[in-house]
């Protein structure tokens, strides 16, 4: 005989677990350490950027706006501005873009599109080594290697270009002894040394977007007949144009902040210009570098706003190239 | 290349295949031969795609020599634009204006567009390979002279006049002060970048989103501008000597945004699976993150970190503030002015000594074998371990 039990076994209702999620023994050790490293690292590069910040006022405060389109900087005579280094700043850094900028799409397009198979993995590390070549090399390459060279660039484009205003020259174009001196130690060399250091970084992020554009539309361009320039203008180049504009951006956001090479190739000038073949410049990092050392405290703070103006251009040049590359990868036109 | 690859079929010889029906009786089924279709229907054969036709090949190659003569002719004889480089832009333009009229004969517009462009992409990707092969040569050139004396290496410029040949003094001080300013930036990031990396991926919260938004904007922070701040905090602020210490700390400064970055990009790709897997397993937070994060990370950060001591050895901006140059050996780091590498490049450079440059070089030379060393290290770790 079975003897059926019709009554329900006693506690087979689910009764919910007690789930505690509270972190105990080393997990709590573990977040609480990480979280101190987490805010230590915040109060340190905070810190920073406050520190800037405050640092700043007095300046501001003394100068006021006049700090901004003030060109000379001589602090003996208490006037004190930063109008001639941000033009100078802007100069080597547009001369550095307009050199890097289609070396840096060619190469890209290069190595995506052009170089062969096997070859390719070769060529990315070259361009992330050049990337790591530290900024004292390139300036060196550029003042003893670059410059005798760019100098003579620089008067023929002067010569046969000085029409345009930003080509010009003052020097006598009719000489009988070319006067080099006046074509060397300017914006435009320094940009080039410069447009060595943006150029990996632009490329780099370029060619990244590049390699990620669709396959099957690239195929499908071939398919249909296009060229290869055609495929590229069809499908890389559309797809790739965030990249293109993020990359060069972040490019510019280095090239505003480079220090080293600009110091050895440049001959500190105060003078409001925009000629980039001619003779002198300066920038904010290399007022910096050529003035800290017999700065009082109060021309520290006006260094140091100097500073501050520079970190705020190139952080708000990062970020706007971290928008566009952003936006570019997120996946638009990716379906197939 | 359009039209001349066409193929035409190949005439199938057709009379081979004769059937000798007179000898044998005749099965009750068949297969028709298909001597009619055989036209229609070629051997197959390997087709050529894509490649350059002999005609391609011999514009290109034409064009090639004739402007290079023509630009002879122009730069050397016509205009007064006798220079290695204005000789090169020159043939380079002559270049793509033959290549187009040469092409026009052949083929019609795209075919001549794509000509052009590959042209213009190639030259460009060319003249990056020139300059970049050009500084790595012309350092390493500049700094054989001085290289091969031992002294180089072993010795430092105490007491080394400008006037001094290269047998006496080197740059052992430079690199020694260089190798401990890194030490010290690296022990110094190293915990705390990895750390806040981790912090940002693996515990997460409202103050991880503030300390990820500040790490990515500190990265933009100009490397003179690190360095001026810890010139002003440490050095006029707190009266610390300009030393080793105050280098590596406004190193630290400069990698820590830097590494705690590049730190969060590897640790933010490591499959989340692989998480959830350990801790289903029953392991901890803690453990978790040990033994199973970080491990499978390892080779990224490893390249991270490299790729951060390249950056941080190399950069001359934050030392030249906080650093001074000793002339001598410095081994203490708080022990008053220590000199490094870049720095040492940078002054030398700047004397105008001819065998100072030379030295300079020379440091140069080494700076670069270094940072060439670092990045061929990092290279090789970062390369996925195959075999497995």
């Amino acid at each position: 005989m079975t003897v059926l039990h019709t009554e329900a076994p006693p506690s087979l209702a689910p009764e919910p677990r007690t789930l505690s999620t509270a972190t105990v023994g080393a997990d709590r050790a573990f977040v609480l350490g990480a979280r101190a490293i987490g805010a230590s690292v915040l109060a340190i590069t905070g810190g920073i950027g406050v520190f800037l910040a405050i640092q700043a006022v007095p300046t501001l405060r003394r100068y006021g706006w006049s700090f901004f389109t003030e060109t000379q900087w001589q602090p003996e005579a208490d006037v004190l501005g930063i109008a001639s280094v941000l033009v100078g700043t802007v100069t080597v850094a547009l001369v550095a873009l307009a050199v890097a900028f289609p070396l840096a799409l060619a190469t890209a397009l290069y190595i995506s599109e052009y170089a062969p198979l096997r070859l390719k993995s070769a060529f990315v590390s070259m361009v992330d080594l050049m990337a790591a070549v530290p900024s004292i090399i390139y300036g060196i390459w550029g003042f003893f290697l670059l410059q005798p060279h760019a100098s003579g660039i620089a008067r023929w484009l002067s010569t046969y270009l000085g029409w345009l205003p930003f080509f010009k020259v003052d020097t006598d174009p009719t000489a009988a002894l070319w006067e080099q001196s006046r074509f060397t130690a300017s914006a435009f060399v320094a940009g080039l040394a410069v447009a060595m250091m943006v150029l990996p970084m632009s490329s780099a992020v370029m060619r990244e977007v590049f390699s990620q554009a669709p396959l099957g539309e690239k195929e499908a361009a071939l398919a249909l007949g296009s060229t290869r320039w055609g495929m590229i203008r069809a499908v890389v180049l559309p797809f790739g144009k965030g990249g293109i504009i993020g990359g060069t951006m972040l490019g510019l956001g280095r090239a505003l902040g480079e220090t080293i090479a600009v110091v050895l190739i440049i001959s500190p000038s105060f003078d409001l210009k925009f000629r980039p073949l001619e003779l002198g410049t300066n920038t904010v990092s290399a007022l910096i570098a050529g003035r800290f050392g017999e700065a009082t405290d109060a021309q520290l703070s006006a260094l140091l706003t100097a500073g501050l103006v520079l970190f705020i251009a190139t952080l708000i040049v990062n970020t706007l190239a971290a928008l566009v590359v952003a936006r570019s990868r997120s996946g638009a036109g990716t379906d197939l | 290349m359009t039209a001349s690859t066409a193929l035409t079929p190949p005439v199938v010889v057709g009379g081979s295949a004769e059937p000798a029906a007179e000898t044998h009786r005749a099965p009750a089924t068949w297969v028709r031969e298909l001597e009619d279709l055989a036209p229609s229907a070629p051997a197959p054969r390997k087709r050529v795609v894509g490649t350059a036709t002999a005609t391609d090949r011999f514009i290109v190659t034409g064009s090639l020599l004739a402007a290079a003569s023509l630009a002879w002719v122009v730069c050397f004889r016509l205009l007064p634009w006798a220079a290695v480089p204005g000789y090169v832009v020159t043939a380079f333009v002559l270049f793509l204006a033959i290549v187009t009229v040469a092409t026009t004969v052949t083929s019609d517009g795209p075919m001549i567009a794509d000509r052009l462009a590959s042209a213009v992409v190639t030259g460009g990707a060319a003249l990056v390979g020139v300059a970049l092969v050009s500084t790595v040569v012309y350092t390493f050139v500049r700094g054989a002279p001085a290289l091969p004396h031992l002294t180089m290496f072993i010795s430092d410029m105490a007491g080394v006049g400008p006037r001094d040949p290269l047998t006496r003094g080197g740059v052992a001080h430079a690199i020694v002060g260089s190798l401990i300013q890194i030490s010290i930036a690296v022990a110094v990031t190293v915990p705390l970048g990895f750390g806040t990396a981790v912090f940002m991926t693996e515990v997460g919260g409202g103050l991880a989103r503030i300390v990820r938004t500040v790490v990515e904007a500190m990265t933009a922070l100009p490397s003179i501008v690190a360095g001026l701040f810890i010139y002003t905090v440490l050095i006029v602020g707190l009266g610390v000597p300009r030393s080793g210490l105050a280098a590596a700390a406004a190193l630290s400064v400069m990698m820590l945004p830097i590494i705690a970055r590049a730190a969060d990009v590897v640790l933010r790709v490591i499959p989340s699976g692989l998480r959830e897997a350990s801790l289903a397993l029953g392991a901890s937070r803690w453990r978790t993150v040990w033994h199973v994060v970080l491990p499978t990370a390892r080779p990224g950060l490893a390249t991270a970190l490299i790729l951060g001591v390249a950056r941080g050895i190399g950069e001359t901006s934050p030392v030249l503030l906080t650093s001074g140059a000793a002339s001598f050996f410095v081994i203490n780091p708080v022990d008053g002015v220590m000199n490094s590498l870049p720095l040492f490049i940078y002054t030398t450079v700047r004397s105008g000594e001819p065998l100072y440059i030379e030295r300079g070089f020379a440091a140069a030379t080494i700076l670069l074998g270094l940072v060439l060393v670092l990045f061929v290290v990092a290279r090789r770790v970062a390369r996925p371990r195959t075999g497995r």
